[in-house]
């Protein structure tokens, strides 16, 4: 995927409302026919990224580059991309039909092509026979599908969706995330996804670019942001986990409230402070004395694929994830194997929690944070 | 218990509004003898009256479409100011509705007539004296629901139609235009309507030199003393009232103009 064309280049963008920053010094490559998502909590940015890149919102400083073009001062109806609104945003006294082809008349298409246009964008977003139907009879997974159809058909080189999902129940969701996949491998365009939910970011994407206030915390492919979080902010924001205070007693050695764990790590130096993540799922469960801490369960919830437990052991509360039941007061040990022991360096401060371009760049080439 | 506690409401609507209308009903069904006629009726087809018929008519268009000219950017302008003070925009453009409209007209027949500062125009007297009246009088009517309507267009919708292309002037005809049109029917109505039947107006700003059907009306009631005649004619302007109801009741469906 490396060797395809940077399609889209945002360079030292900065753009505050009313004094509060949103965005710093925010740099972004898009490749072309890359499914890349923006993930962060509200008001990280990601949507002001977005309306910067579809012509909504002016950057303070800083420019966007189309093929190298720059199109920062571009308005939003000459920019060679379209957008999927959150809320749909359908025109209401127009048909589905006329809503799809809005833009394909306003470029001066014919008749037929229009007519073949909407043909085809109904058949990819399965709603084959809607075109007379209007907007308000659907339902909003209906209604978000036939934003997509009314984008795709003016054939964007890129899409941008804004929380497309976010309106819609979790089944539909679901169907929607496969969808959206397909229908991206269908058409071959670049889609730029924003969303705050880290299980659509990991289901869809190629490329994943945590963010929080304003800047970059973590690209990657969902593997690495999963796996090899940088930071304990993209850990914390990416599934559950325990983050804990440790000391890198020496490589391969991290020492946690007293009791020492063999990891993987190297390179730290010694007794350096770190921040230590370890996935509820990775914590073993076993009788006391067999693992390396003994604690007791303190609570024990049924949550479907597994009960989610508490475990006090060595003065901290772990989150852990187990397919066996061990009862609310049982003796009981934990531990966790080398590699499945994540440290991270503690932030210095709260810039030092974004990374720079220069991370960025060295980053996607091997995408080992503990090496930086 | 419920019923109880409408009971004046009931009375109100009943001699208010019921009872008075029946009254005019009959009135103009009958003749001074009391026997049965639709001739008041069919009076406003001849001679004089039908005149003052086609001059209300045509001066009510001509101040609902000024009102409307004037009312549909003064909406678009309200919906776009960055003011961060909008309501009290709003405020500003419909505060004379407040003020007694006599007054309003008043003030209109001291500034027009030959001797006041607008005396030069030479208009007091003459219809134009008179659509200028309706014009300011009514402006509020149009401004509220049109402005209504419109700050319900969600920015989304505005901002899709440009993402798919659309030049500004596409986006006010294919998008904001049709959404307003509620907003503009019972805009629309409710300058008509009034301008249709008033006397108020065309008696100050006229000079009696520009009789109204609501001028004849009134003087069928006053001078000629004729309620019968008076009242035909009042049942013919209802009939209109009624088209312009059923109008709105089409078209606004979510009552833009329900706020005044």
């Amino acid at each position: 995927m490396a060797k395809e064309k940077t399609l889209i280049e945002m360079i030292d963008i900065s753009k505050s409302y009313d004094g509060e920053v949103v965005l710093d010094e925010f740099n972004l490559n898009i490749k072309e026919n890359e499914f890349i998502t923006l993930l962060g909590p509200s008001g990280c940015g990601k949507t002001t990224t977005l309306r910067i890149l579809g012509g909504f919102t002016k950057p303070d400083t800083g420019k966007v580059l189309f093929q190298g073009e720059d199109i920062t001062d571009m308005p939003a109806n000459k920019r060679p991309l379209n957008t999927v609104f959150q809320k749909y945003a359908l025109f209401p006294h127009m048909n589905i039909a006329d809503n799809i082809a809005f833009g394909l008349k306003i470029s001066g298409k014919s008749q037929e092509y229009i007519n073949d246009k909407i043909k085809y964008a109904l058949k990819l977003v399965n709603l084959s026979g809607y075109e007379k139907r209007s907007v308000t009879s659907l339902s909003g997974g209906q209604q978000q599908r036939i934003a997509i159809a009314r984008a795709i058909v003016n054939e964007p080189r890129v899409l941008l969706l804004d929380e497309p999902l976010g309106a819609l129940d979790l089944k539909l969701r679901q169907e929607m995330q496969y969808e959206l996949r397909r229908l991206k491998n269908e058409l071959g365009i670049t889609f730029l996804y924003v969303t705050h939910d880290q299980e659509e970011a990991l289901t869809m994407s190629d490329k994943v670019v945590v963010m929080n206030q304003g800047y970059i915390q973590q690209m990657g492919t969902p593997e690495q942001i999963y796996n090899e979080p940088e930071n304990a902010f993209v850990a914390d924001f990416i599934g559950d986990s325990n983050i804990v205070d440790g000391t890198m007693v020496e490589d391969y050695v991290v020492k946690i409230n007293g009791y020492k764990f063999p990891c993987i790590d190297s390179g730290f130096g010694k007794n350096k402070p770190v921040d230590v993540v370890i996935r509820p799922e990775d914590i073993e469960i076993g009788k006391p004395g067999q693992g390396i801490i003994d604690g007791v369960v303190t609570s024990n919830v049924f949550i479907g694929v597994h009960y989610e437990m508490c475990i006090e052991a060595g003065g901290i509360e772990w989150l852990a994830q187990n397919t066996r039941s061990f009862a609310v007061g049982q003796q009981v040990s934990i531990g966790v194997a080398p590699e499945n022991i994540q440290i991270m360096n503690k932030p210095q401060s709260e810039d030092e929690e974004a990374i720079s371009l220069e991370d960025v760049l060295g980053d996607e080439s091997e995408g080992t944070p503990e090496e930086l | 218990m419920k019923k109880f506690l409408s009971a004046p409401f009931i009375v109100f609507i009943l001699a208010g509004t019921l009872i008075p209308m029946c009254v005019i009903a009959y009135y103009g069904l009958t003749d001074r003898t009391g026997a049965f006629t639709i001739q008041n009726i069919l009076a406003v087809g001849t001679g004089d009256h039908a005149k003052a018929l086609g001059l209300s008519l045509l001066l009510s268009f001509a101040a609902t479409l000024i009102c409307l000219i004037l009312a549909f950017p003064l909406g678009l302008i309200l919906k776009d100011s960055k003011l961060g003070k909008k309501g009290f925009m709003v405020f500003l453009f419909i505060l004379p509705m407040w003020m007694n409209f006599v007054l309003r007209t008043m003030a209109w027949q001291v500034l027009l007539e030959k001797s006041g500062p607008l005396g030069f125009l030479g208009i007091i007297n003459t219809p134009t004296a008179v659509v200028l009246g309706m014009v300011y009088d009514y402006l509020p009517f149009m401004v509220l629901p049109i402005y209504n309507a419109m700050i319900k267009i969600d920015d989304s919708l505005i901002e899709a139609a440009y993402d798919l292309g659309a030049s500004k002037s596409t986006v006010l005809r294919k998008v904001i235009a049709p959404l307003t049109i509620p907003g503009i029917v019972s805009g629309v109505t409710m300058v008509f309507v009034p301008s249709l039947t008033t006397f108020a107006i065309s008696n100050m700003l006229g000079g009696g030199k520009v009789n109204l059907i609501g001028n004849i009306i009134e003087q069928e009631f006053t001078t000629s003393s004729n309620w019968n005649l008076g009242s035909g004619l009042s049942l013919v302007m209802m009939i209109f009232i009624v088209i312009s109801m059923a109008f709105i009741e089409k078209f606004d469906k979510n009552g833009e103009g329900s706020m005044i």
